[in-house]
């Protein structure tokens, strides 16, 4: 199982989720985003969180035209499977790669905090190893997470079950943090090879550090 | 040369949380009589030529390929 993470100026959790991936035993590459090809024994390319190019004009806006981003393009078509995790999943909606846009949060505020998100469609190689319903405790830290599509969109996204995560309480009651649609966390593509979230499960792989909800999600990938 | 003035802002029936939180702040400072206020940004471009329609065809390119993103925002092009 061989992982790819891409790494633009501003990326910042590439070792994060190198390490996540390692200690779940798959082997790892971190490639820069001038490299013009993917990997070709790539069995996932992770697109990390962090701020690329500054967030300069939109989050991702500027790095969907990094020279790697191409061959992602042409990864995705061919059925590759992808993670864009935070700032990935900015990149990858404004690469068009995955439905919606991230708006500024409502409350104007950067959240960072651990915050509980229900799965709502397991139908997936991300989320197979958990149920629907299932509660995770996984961190969130974003200044644009507020998830927005077209009312025309969201239909789309739930008559394909493309709505993977929305924010919770810990009893699974809805809570917004940021005022995305429908509480909307992460969604994935209609052929289901690409999947983008704002909170980073990576970041919850041990107890210690107060929740190993993430690794459940992660080892999905695991089997691809 | 041409200059090239783009107004970019949030579509409308998308919420403008910073033109909300603007409003507020213009309540508490007791100006009265503001219906509403939007946040945008403002883009210049100095181009070099002096062709208006291909400029506008350019820009326009611009704004669609990256200026703004056209899933949440509207872009407006002034040529001067």
């Amino acid at each position: 199982m061989k992982v790819t993470i891409l790494q633009f100026p501003g990326t910042n959790c590439e070792y994060d989720t190198q390490h996540a991936f390692e200690g779940l035993g798959a082997t790892t590459e971190i490639i820069w985003h001038k490299s013009e090809s993917i990997p070709s024994d790539t069995n996932l390319l992770v697109v990390a969180g962090g701020f690329s190019y500054g967030d300069y004009l939109r989050s991702g806006a500027i790095a969907q035209f990094s020279p790697v981003m191409k061959a992602v393009s042409e990864y995705a078509n061919n059925g590759g499977k992808i993670l864009g995790i935070c700032n990935g999943f900015q990149v990858l909606t404004e690469a068009g790669l995955l439905p919606g846009a991230l708006k500024r949060n409502d409350g104007l505020h950067f959240i960072s905090k651990h915050h509980h998100l229900k799965v709502e469609n397991n139908d997936n190689i991300f989320l197979e190893k958990l149920n629907n319903n299932d509660i995770v405790n996984i961190p969130i830290a974003h200044h644009d997470g507020n998830y927005f599509i077209d009312p025309d969109g969201l239909k789309d996204l739930y008559a394909n079950n493309q709505v993977l995560l929305t924010y919770t309480d810990e009893n699974g009651n809805s809570k917004n943090p940021n005022g995305s649609v429908d509480s909307i966390a992460g969604v994935c593509n209609k052929e289901k090879n690409v999947f983008g979230l704002m909170p980073h499960p990576e970041r919850a792989m041990e107890t210690i550090l107060g929740s190993d909800d993430g690794v459940k999600m992660l080892q999905g990938f695991l089997n691809v | 040369m041409i200059k090239a003035i783009i107004n970019v802002s949030l579509k409308a029936g998308v919420l403008d949380s910073q033109g909300k939180a603007v409003h507020h702040a213009l309540d508490s400072l007791h100006f009265k009589g503001v219906n509403d206020v939007r946040v945008g940004k403002q883009i210049i471009l100095k181009l070099d030529t002096d062709d208006k329609t291909a400029a506008m065809e350019n820009v326009t390119q611009m704004c669609e390929d990256l200026l703004a993103n056209t899933v949440i925002e509207d872009y407006e092009i002034e040529l001067v």
